[in-house]
């Protein structure tokens, strides 16, 4: 079937099976390989993106289902090569070790500040408890996210 | 894991939609959220040949309050039910418990039609449906019928629904104020499904007697049940740490759960005996 979508603010036309998840269809097709696939069965959120300002699994989407979408992913959120405030905050906090479950804590958390700019630390805790991380034991990401409020709070929707 | 080939409908009416169910018989599925069909494909449990999106179908969106109290249509998202500035005067028990389904990402998906036709048992939709007398509202070839949420699931992951038949709502009555009402569930992470988990409610009347007594559990069967025994403990009497006792014990003698990898029998019942006694006494409090 024939798609048109816009990706990261660019509009992308391509010819796609159904049965080919948003998540393939970004990293196969179109090479946004940030996003990550890791259980391919909506548990693990690695995968997670943005479908019209919502944080969606995109191994629970079809590609086809995106279509006229706005999608953002991880690549989407990045500053060229200098450091977005909420990867800055990552940064700062060690909040990734092997960095597999990174993009979607970073897409989740940016959906989730764009929104709301003031969650606390029990709605950061809930949102994120979504997430999968086998690595840094979790409190580095919400002190990350907790500190990047400040941010999204001052201007509307940073990258 | 990735999703055997299927072909893919978008139809742009519920008319168009059943006369693609019709044409397509058991090899058509219908898609809302996706949040319980894709990991379905995804471990080839269906394999269906065509799967008919319902996202493009008008009227399925819709959330109602009025007099003759909620109506909540197939395509309501679970974020859309937060987010809705009526429904926590109009019915706390349901936003409560719907506070607790999935995680941030699947709320921003999954729906209220797509949960009642699923039939998990221990999906929290289903539960307040049957708890709260819901009736759940289907379309099919010859017209509109209302099934009783009490005779609409007839077990795991099975329901009455007929081959070509579409839910478009759930309608649950009015919820009158002053009401006494709790959730209360435990998962073993929130956002997992419950191990098991009880909504309940009753009135009090003019001598603060309980009446009408409705208590639901989840996870604690095949399917989403009230517990008449545990109810005949609370209607007539002062909600009082006897009544409490009585009924939470009551409770726990009257469900059939499932043994699983999670949980044994003993351990839901248990589970169940402790979640009703803390419902009440919220309630009650
Ligand atoms: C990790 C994870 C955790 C979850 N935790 C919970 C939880 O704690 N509690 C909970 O309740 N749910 C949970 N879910 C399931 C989630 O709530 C689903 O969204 C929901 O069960 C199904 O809704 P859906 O709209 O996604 O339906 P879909 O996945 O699109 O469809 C499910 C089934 O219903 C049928 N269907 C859909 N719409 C209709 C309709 N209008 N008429 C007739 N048939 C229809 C489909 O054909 C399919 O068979 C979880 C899911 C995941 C992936
Ligand atoms: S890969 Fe999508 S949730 Fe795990
Ligand atoms: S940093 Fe390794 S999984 Fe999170």
């Amino acid at each position: 079937m024939r798609i048109k979508l816009k990706v990261n603010g660019k509009t992308v036309e391509a010819e796609v099976a159904p049965r080919i998840s948003l998540a393939d269809f970004l990293r196969d097709t179109l090479r946004l390989t940030g996003t990550h696939l890791g259980c391919e069965h909506g548990v693990c959120g690695a995968c997670t993106v943005i479908v019209d300002g919502a944080a969606v699994r995109a191994c629970l989407m079809l590609a086809v289902q995106a279509h006229g979408e706005q999608i953002v992913t991880v690549e989407g959120l990045s500053n060229d090569d200098a450091l977005s405030p909420l990867q800055a905050c990552f940064r700062k906090h060690h909040a990734l070790q092997c960095g597999f479950c990174t993009p979607g804590m970073i897409t989740t958390a940016h959906a989730l500040l764009t929104e709301e700019p003031d969650a606390d630390a029990d709605r950061v805790r809930e949102v994120l408890s979504g997430n999968i991380c086998r690595c840094t034991g979790y409190i580095p990401i919400i002190e990350a996210v907790l500190e990047a409020r400040a941010h999204y709070a001052d201007q509307d929707a940073p990258p | 894991m990735k999703f055997p080939d299927f072909d893919y409908a978008c139809p742009k009416s519920l008319d168009e939609a059943l006369g693609l169910l019709r044409l397509h018989g058991d090899d058509a599925v219908l898609l809302a959220g996706g949040q319980s069909l894709m990991p379905l494909l995804a471990f080839r449990l269906a394999a269906p040949g065509l799967l008919v999106d319902l996202k493009d179908v008008p009227g399925l969106g819709d959330i109602g309050i009025d007099g003759g109290g909620v109506r909540l249509g197939a395509f309501v998202r679970w974020c859309e039910i937060d987010r809705n500035a009526g429904l926590a005067a109009a019915h706390p028990l349901l936003v409560e418990a719907i506070g607790h389904v999935a995680h941030y990402q699947i709320r921003n998906r999954g729906t209220v039609g797509g949960s009642l036709a699923y039939g998990d048992p221990a999906a929290e939709m289903p539960g307040i449906a049957v708890t709260c007398d819901g009736e759940i509202i289907v379309m099919g070839e010859s017209g509109e019928r209302r099934v009783a949420a009490a005779d609409f699931f007839l077990g795991a992951l099975t329901t009455c629904l007929r081959p070509g038949e579409i839910i478009t709502g759930l309608h649950l009555p009015p919820w009158p104020a002053g009401r006494r009402w709790a959730f209360e569930e435990f998962a073993r992470r929130r956002g997992d499904f419950a191990l098991a988990g009880t909504a309940l409610y009753y009135d009090l009347d003019s001598q603060g007697r309980a009446t009408d007594a409705h208590i639901g559990v989840i996870g604690a069967a095949d399917r989403p049940m009230r517990l008449a025994q545990a109810e005949r403990m609370i209607n007539g009497s002062t909600v009082n740490a006897d009544a409490i006792a009585a009924a939470a014990e009551a409770a726990s003698r009257e469900v059939d759960p499932m043994e699983d990898f999670h949980a044994p029998t003993a351990y839901r019942r248990a589970l169940v005996e402790t979640l009703v006694a803390r419902a009440l006494t919220r309630a009650a409090g």
